[in-house]
């Protein structure tokens, strides 16, 4: 971008000194990234999930039938299903630990700095290569996981882990929560901080215990941050594809398909771009009740 | 301070942090001592008597030495780099621009314009590949790395614009008036008083888009085809394996490998990346 000498008061100074035109000069490129690669896509996939278009084949409109299709079809079901199960799991699991653990990080003790920085871990890793980790630990003959509990006189001979559909489904949402947590208890810890310890105090003065000390004293104060916390994560979680795509890839006999990883294989692996279009707008009702409710709330922040 | 006794402490606070620590870094410790394991090691049954999986009484780096030697994997490091810095330039250009622009000037439709960036922000990609993908192709730009560097700005200046939004609207509108009193251009102002002042939103928004892209996997799953055009991610998953076959060592190696460049970004700026990511969900 050319920049305007201040000394010489050229065409292009006065033009930016208007505040509405250098507003549109500075939004510029964003909307057109955005248009070119957010909204027309999104128009497009609404496009192709109403015609027959595969790969190397212009399609032509056939209505809701991909839609139709995809709600007869049992996988789609299956994936259907486990989306919200998968989602719903993770996130309790997510917040409950994160708040645990948030509110140990947020006592002093020695090497706090440290051990804060080594929980964020799991989150700044490659989602995929940890999962790969995960898939080591799970392997049906040398997993270390079956190894500990044998040792520990738990189990007498191996489970299942990604080889059943049900197994490999809470294995997926052990890895989820493992990797979402990080973010939960940061942010979540951000937010204790904000909240002065004198509050704590007088209600231990009154003779309030930890609990009651965090039922009703910490988590209304929490309250406004979980919130945008649980509703980040429900959008990620039920969008998800990496992780399931690389720790069972929605086996064992398409039981662990999610929408996302439905959708890649019938539009990417098998190139039918419509269909695969169509189970993936299936996300799109829970997504925009999520962003809707998001917004919303943001409203009222703003309006108080 | 709330006191308490000592047992107390350690049942409600060593206990439970340290198997939240143990659970939190033991997959990290199981990589290592995977990918410096040699294979006969490796492979051995878990009722083995002599199996010790949690050492190795012969550790070797021969699974890094292949991993460098014999496959692609340097080349995908270099990939997923050079796509990792592009974008974040893209999205911190773009984002500043548009922070700025929502966070300190006045005009029609600044509401409409920052609600509708805020919910691309929350467009998952896995909503977006497959008309994507299309698009791609008709662009002919499919299997090369502006494929990525296009696209991965579209879920790294949403976020970029609405940190940096956040961050110029605390900064005093007086500083900019100063400035312009004493003949400085408003966009002499933005560039030479505004943006100096933001540089450590700059910095925080751009670390978290960086290991977002490093980190990102479906777009370049989809858009890359040919090994050695692919990034770190996808080439570990789709070229590590061969048939059916896994060679953990490898596997692990590169897991390790192509984590640590992210790992090393964040550990130097822990606090730049903790603000990028706190608001980035506060806004």
């Amino acid at each position: 971008m050319a920049h305007p000498g201040t000394s010489r008061p050229t065409g292009m100074t006065r033009f930016l000194e208007n505040e509405r035109l250098l507003a549109c000069l500075l939004l510029a490129p964003t909307v057109v990234l955005l248009g070119l690669f957010i909204a027309y896509p999104f128009v497009m996939g609404v496009w192709l999930s109403l015609s027959n278009t595969s790969v190397g084949n212009v399609g032509e409109f056939v209505g809701l039938k991909n839609f139709i299709k995809a709600w007869n079809d049992s996988i789609f079901q299956t994936a259907f299903y486990n989306t919200f199960y998968y989602t719903f799991w993770a996130t309790i699991f997510k917040l409950v630990l994160g708040m645990w653990l948030a509110l140990l990080l947020n006592r002093h003790f020695r090497g706090k700095r440290i051990v804060r920085a080594a929980m964020l871990l799991p989150f700044i890793v490659p989602t995929v290569l940890s999962t790969f980790a995960w898939r080591w630990m799970f392997d049906p003959t040398f997993s270390v996981l079956n190894w500990l509990l044998y040792q520990g006189g738990f189990i007498t001979t191996k489970l299942p882990f990604l080889s059943d559909g049900v197994y490999g489904m809470w294995c997926a949402i052990v890895v989820n929560t493992w990797r979402g947590m990080p973010f939960f208890a940061i942010t979540l810890l951000a937010g204790l901080q904000t909240i002065s310890t004198d509050l704590q105090e007088a209600a231990s003065l009154d003779g309030a215990n930890g609990w009651q000390r965090f039922w009703h004293v910490t988590w209304p104060l929490l309250k406004p941050v979980t919130l945008v916390v649980v509703v980040f994560s429900v959008i990620q979680t039920f969008s998800d594809f990496q992780l399931i795509y690389v720790l069972t890839g929605g086996g064992p006999a398409n039981a662990t398909h999610l929408l996302a990883t439905y959708a890649y294989q019938i539009g990417v692996a098998t190139g039918l771009l419509g269909e695969g279009a169509a189970i993936s707008l299936f996300m799109l009702p829970v997504l925009f009740i999520v962003v809707w409710l998001q917004l919303r709330y943001l409203r009222r922040l703003e309006g108080a | 301070m709330v006191i308490e006794r000592r047992w107390k402490r350690w049942i409600y606070f060593y206990i439970p942090l340290t198997i939240f620590i143990i659970g939190t870094l033991f997959p990290f410790y199981w990589m290592l001592i995977t990918a410096t394991r040699p294979d006969a090691e490796l492979y051995r049954s878990w009722r083995a008597a002599n199996n010790t999986p949690f050492w190795t009484l012969a550790p070797t780096l021969e699974h890094f030495r292949d991993l460098m030697a014999k496959t692609t994997f340097p080349r995908w490091l270099w990939n997923t780099f050079f796509i990792a810095c592009v974008s974040t330039v893209i999205s911190l250009f773009c984002g500043l621009l548009a922070g700025y622009a929502l966070g300190r000037l006045k005009f029609p439709m600044a509401g409409t314009i920052g609600t509708s960036i805020f919910v691309t922000y929350l467009v998952p990609p896995t909503l977006l590949f497959i008309p994507l993908a299309n698009i791609i192709r008709t662009f002919q730009l499919g299997d090369t790395p502006w494929a990525l560097i296009l696209t991965y700005p579209t879920f790294l200046i949403p976020f970029c614009t609405w940190l940096l939004m956040g961050y110029f609207k605390t900064i005093p509108k007086e500083l900019e008036e100063c400035a312009r009193i004493d003949g400085a251009t408003r966009f002499g102002a933005m560039v030479r008083i505004i943006f100096p002042i933001a540089v450590p939103g700059i910095l925080s928004a751009g670390i978290f888009a960086f290991t977002l892209s490093w980190n990102e996997f479906i777009y370049a799953l989809v858009f890359l085809s040919s090994p050695e055009k692919k990034t770190v991610p996808v080439g570990v998953v789709s070229e590590l394996i061969r048939g059916d076959i896994y060679f953990w060592g490898q596997l692990m190696a590169g897991a390790l490998l192509g984590s640590i460049p992210v790992a090393l970004v964040y550990s130097f700026f822990v606090e730049y990346y903790v603000t990028g990511l706190t608001g980035s969900v506060k806004g």
